[in-house]
């Protein structure tokens, strides 16, 4: 090729081009939830490197909560302004979709966020070292657990305040996740919330080698079922030539009107489809923390910081299921009778399988990840479905779990002995006696984990069951029902510990917070019961909200 | 609108809970009284709610209905029939002497609590008024789905009351076998009994949220009385298969509840290891409900299956009677004994209600009544006793009449009753069962008359066990019944001997509400073989 064809080439190109090419429409006003708490992460980053140390704490609270806040309201107003129901459609060139499942999700996403970033920024339960408060985060990062660098960060009052911005960016991937409309943006969302989950994990103050361990197995688990992920992408690319929902489940439908010459040969290959669809249903899978893809699980959520735990557990299984939703409801429809077999087998497993493997552990994090796994199940039950109910009944559910999440793990940071969180189950004897309040705190979020009636995990579980129920999935229910009744026994067991048992002499302190995880548990406990007496309003909300827009 | 009586029967021990709940750690006596007060009161409106029920007219009465989840098709319904009316003031009625009973229950052991947080007496009064709002309300739901949430609901109290608080003086029956020290045997014991009944109910609990769904999946609607008119003018049919199901579904919770033999173990533990208040509690309350609704919803809900599962359920309801009654014969422990004793009362009950004769399910209302009743009598007896003793062991005792007169004339009164002697109420309503099972059934019915037999061995004896012979050592400085204690009884006992001679008030509020059950199964009692002379 000689050197004036090139160069034509790119000249004409260029000179075609600027006329051919059209700017991108992106409609900014619609997309401002993400943007708001992407740009307050930018600034969070900036606000690291220039603000002196002793203001970042503060800075960074302000602006993380503002920014969520703001995010919240935007999200509001798109609502209102009909983006949910009547003017739902595709934003952004097809990346991202503005509807009803989507807005929910993000409203609960950014609203349970506020809550956890309370018990980010909670500083008042760990003693002060050398004069300075401390939350739940290492001191530097960088420095090896027990050195002297560590030492001298801890007595130099260091803060790792980058969990502020390294959540907003998680926070930011998270609302994109449930929203994205083709399999690259659900990829890059993916990566975007991940990434800083897998630090924050690593960033505990006391027990840092079991911390970096957990962060470890998460990244490495996480970018096993990321290259699923992709690899499940790039094959459904060469299914419908395009990696769009909309194109992608029109070929699926078989309705489709355009066939790329170059992609004739593969597209419609029915193999790639199933091998494709199956691979990112694992990763999206992984993320939920369904059996058989969640031995992450247990490991993660002990070994991160307990705020950082409660965080993940609510935010990112919204996230997560709101991605699947749209998945399952969106692109794979027309492939249900595929799906269904395969999907109710790991429903079956994710719901025993959690409850019955809860019943032997004896800390009380893996406890509540196991649990975690258990409500997966519950929650897969009402997505399989297959119908309207189903996708609002899920998203009730989700709204439901996630706060209940965040206050259980609010006051598991309460509970404390010498050596930080007192997490092992033993060491709860006997938490009645000593604090009644905090207790009884913690029996109602097990009774709602436990799904007694006139608490919000009631509700939801009942709206689920329901929509299962009418999706002719009977036998589901009877299961679910089944093992809700298993993992009664170890949420109840918890509570038999704390009110009945005598309390150890040595056992742990209830540490008293201040206002912020005092408020994270407070709303966990409104939102239970408001949700579990009347949740009429709720489930009307989740109930418009129950529309993809395709 | 006019007054929301109803409701207000349930808010009100509800809100007392609360107030109860929130008074100061030292302020512990102003807590049993704010308790006591409130059930009187709630006392008070339940009598007006018997004042307003008209036995003769619509069948039911006194209903509310307004708008609650209607995603789910729920709503906030209330409604009483007779049934309900009469389960309603035995509730009223037996929770002040519940709240009295336990007076000094769960007084914390030492005095000075470091923690002023830590305030049992006033949970403990507060959990028994709880469970009250939501007995009564459970009484009065037309609506399955807050039936449902009330059944389930009411357990979390009652598990905190049956764990929590144990017989004040009971431990000394440990002390000797556990090496580690009486109490903590006593806590271990009674934690497990509390998971134990927790667990069992649970589970009866959640088999029936999954028929509840299916009963949601397949009418569309969880009102009583929508349910029945759509049945009526035909828009709604239920499959045989799945009404038979969903009957198995409903009946498995309420069994369990009641409870039926073989889901009954975890009664004696629970009766045995809470105290007697909270036994009461248990079974002369809380149980009820388990009797109740199989009246009200599986008869009602799915007469078809009611009348396919009949014959399996009086054979269980019939080994329930001589089983129970046979364990109760070989008790050691006077609190399991009657706990036993509760299972052969609840097999009749059982046996009343599915024999599906006007006689039967009367005499079967009448008996949940009578049984409250004589059974909170002995068994509030039993407990004074045992907080006198500090034993639950029979052969702990001995000539106790000698001693305590009053005590054991009580004890035995009590005892009589619970074997149905007659011109004690419970006789009226066991004779009813026995006489409307017979007719329908002749050989069950004749069986069933074994559980009297064995019920005037188990109580004589353990009357004679304990109150005749000799004085044993530690009963001699026994002290009588004081006059709190004699508050209790008295009434209990008037109310056995007055209901026992003239139960008319009682089967007049009862009898229409169950011809309006037979006639949901569309059952009719059978022909006399021998024509009355006219």
């Amino acid at each position: 090729m000689s050197a004036t064809v090139v160069h034509s080439l790119w000249t004409t190109t260029a000179a075609d081009g600027i006329t051919k090419i059209p700017a991108p429409n992106i409609e900014y006003a619609q997309l401002s939830p993400v943007l708001i708490v992407l740009g307050a992460a930018v600034l969070g980053i900036l606000a690291e490197a220039f603000v002196p140390r002793r203001g970042r704490y503060h800075t960074q609270l302000f602006l993380s909560v503002v920014a969520l806040a703001a995010g919240f309201a935007a999200v509001v107003g798109l609502a209102a302004g009909g983006y949910g129901t009547t003017k739902k459609h595709i934003a952004a060139m097809g990346a991202i979709a503005v509807d009803g499942p989507a807005l929910f999700l993000q409203g609960t996403i950014l609203l349970a966020s506020i809550v956890a970033v309370f018990t980010f920024a909670e500083r008042k339960l760990d003693p002060e070292a050398h004069g300075n408060r401390v939350d739940s985060f290492v001191a530097q990062a960088a420095a090896v657990p027990g050195s002297d660098t560590e030492k001298a960060a801890v007595k130099a009052g260091f803060t790792t305040t980058e969990v502020f911005p390294l959540a907003l960016f998680a926070v930011a991937g998270m609302l994109v996740f449930p929203a994205a409309n083709d399999l690259l943006t659900l990829f890059i969302a993916l990566e975007v919330f991940s990434l800083p989950l897998y630090l924050l994990c690593a960033l505990a103050r006391r027990k840092r080698l079991m911390s970096q361990e957990a962060a470890v197995k998460y990244f490495l688990l996480g970018a096993f079922s990321s290259a699923f992920l992709l690899f499940g992408i790039a094959l459904l690319y060469g299914y419908a030539g395009s990696v769009s929902y909309a194109q992608i489940a029109e070929v699926v439908n078989g309705t489709v009107q355009n066939v790329d010459p170059a992609l004739a040969e593969t597209m419609g290959n029915d193999a790639l489809l199933l091998i494709g669809g199956a691979m990112v249903l694992m990763g999206l899978l992984f993320k939920v923390g369904a059996v058989p893809f969640h031995m992450w699980t247990p490991d993660v959520y002990q070994g991160a910081p307990t705020p950082v735990t409660g965080f993940m557990a609510a935010a990112t299984k919204v996230a997560a299921f709101g991605a699947l939703l749209r998945l399952l409801y969106v692109v794979l429809p027309g492939l249900r009778w595929d799906w269904r077999p395969v999907m109710w087998g790991v429903v079956i497993v994710t719901m025993l399988g959690g409850a019955i493997v809860a019943i032997t552990q004896t800390d009380i994090k893996r406890l509540l990840a196991y649990s975690s796994i258990a409500h997966a199940g519950f929650i897969l039950a009402g997505v399989i479905a297959g119908t309207s109910d189903g996708i609002s009944s899920v998203l009730f559910y989700l709204a439901a779990y996630s706060f209940v999440t965040i206050g259980a793990f609010a006051v598991v940071t309460l509970v404390r002995d010498a050596g930080g969180e007192a997490t092992h189950l033993s060491k709860w004897a006997g938490l009645g006696r000593r604090s009644p309040l905090v207790a009884a705190v913690f029996a109602v979020f097990l009774l709602a984990f436990a799904g007694i009636p006139l608490t919000s995990g009631f509700s939801g579980k009942f709206a689920v069951f329901k929509a299962a129920a009418d999706g002719g999935a009977g036998v589901l229910v009877v299961i679910g029902v089944i093992a809700s009744a298993i993992a009664a026994f170890f949420y109840i067991r918890v509570i038999v510990l704390m009110f009945f048992s005598e309390p150890k002499p040595e056992g742990p302190t209830v540490a008293v917070p201040s206002a912020l995880t005092t408020t994270a548990i407070a709303v966990g406990i409104a939102v239970t019961l408001v949700l579990g007496v009347a949740p009429q309003y709720f489930l009307d909300l989740a109930g418009q909200a129950g529309g993809f827009v395709r | 609108m006019s007054f929301p009586l109803l409701t207000a029967t349930a808010v009100l021990p509800a809100v007392g809970a609360i107030v109860t709940a929130a008074v100061p750690a030292a302020r512990r006596t102003a807590a049993k009284w704010l308790a006591l007060v409130f059930s009187l009161a709630t006392l008070v409106l339940a009598a007006l709610v018997v004042v307003r029920f008209e036995p003769g007219g619509d069948r039911y009465q006194l209903t509310e209905s307004h708008a609650w989840i209607p995603d789910f098709g729920v709503r906030y319904e209330l409604g009483v029939d007779g049934i309900g009316v009469a389960l309603l003031a035995l509730t009223a009625l037996l929770i002040p002497f519940v709240i009295l009973a336990g007076w000094h229950d769960a007084d914390p052991l030492e005095e000075v609590n470091p923690n002023r947080r830590w305030r049992p007496t006033q949970g403990f009064f507060a959990l028994i008024l709880m469970v009250e709002a939501m007995v009564i309300l459970s009484f009065e739901a037309t609506d399955v789905f807050l039936f449902y949430i009330l059944f389930e609901a009411m357990l979390i109290p009652m598990y905190f009351l049956i764990g929590g608080f144990g017989d004040r003086a009971a431990p000394a029956q440990f002390a000797a076998t556990a090496a580690g020290g009486g109490d903590e045997a006593a806590a271990t014991q009674r934690s497990y009994a509390a998971v134990k009944f927790l667990l069992y109910n649970l589970v009866g609990g959640l088999i029936m949220l999954a028929a509840v769904i299916g009963l949601y999946v397949v009418a569309g609607s969880f009102s009583l009385s929508e349910i029945a008119a759509a049945r009526a003018n035909g828009s709604l049919s239920i499959a045989t298969d799945t009404e038979r199901w969903l009957f198995l579904g409903f009946f498995f919770a309420f069994a369990v509840k009641a409870p039926l033999w073989p889901l009954h173990t975890w009664l004696p533990n629970a009766m045995g290891e809470a105290t007697a208040p909270v036994a009461v509690l248990i079974t002369a309350v809380v149980d009820k409900v388990g009797t109740f609704a199989m009246l009200r919803f599986c008869l009602q809900l799915f007469p078809e299956a009611s009348k396919w599962a009949t014959p399996v359920i009086l054979v269980l309801a019939l080994i329930s009677i001589v089983y129970g009654a046979l364990l109760a014969v070989g008790q050691r422990d006077m609190k399991r004994l009657i706990a036993y004793a509760s299972i052969s009362h609840f097999g009749f009950i059982i046996m009343g209600i599915f024999a599906m004769t006007s006689q039967g399910q009367s005499g079967a209302t009448l008996y949940m009544v009578n049984h409250g009743i004589s059974t909170a009598a002995l068994m509030l007896v039993a407990g004074f006793l045992i907080t006198r003793r500090g034993s639950r062991l029979i052969a702990d005792y001995g000539g106790v009449q000698k001693v305590a007169p009053v005590l054991a004339g009580t004890f035995l009164i009590g005892g009589l009753a619970t074997l149905s002697l007659p011109g004690l109420s419970p006789f009226v309503s066991e004779f009813l069962v026995l006489v409307g099972t017979f007719s329908r059934y002749p050989v069950i019915g004749i069986i069933a008359t074994i559980g009297i037999v064995l019920a005037a061995l188990y109580v004589l004896v353990l009357y004679q066990r304990t109150m005749t012979g000799p004085v044993k050592a530690e009963v001699r400085t026994m002290p009588d019944l004081r006059v709190r204690e004699l508050v209790v009884v008295t009434p209990l006992i008037a109310l056995l001997l007055f209901l026992g001679v003239y139960p008319k008030p009682l089967t007049e509020i009862v009898n229409p509400a169950v011809e309006h059950t037979l006639s949901d199964v569309q059952q009719t009692d059978p022909k006399p073989e021998v024509e009355a002379a006219p």
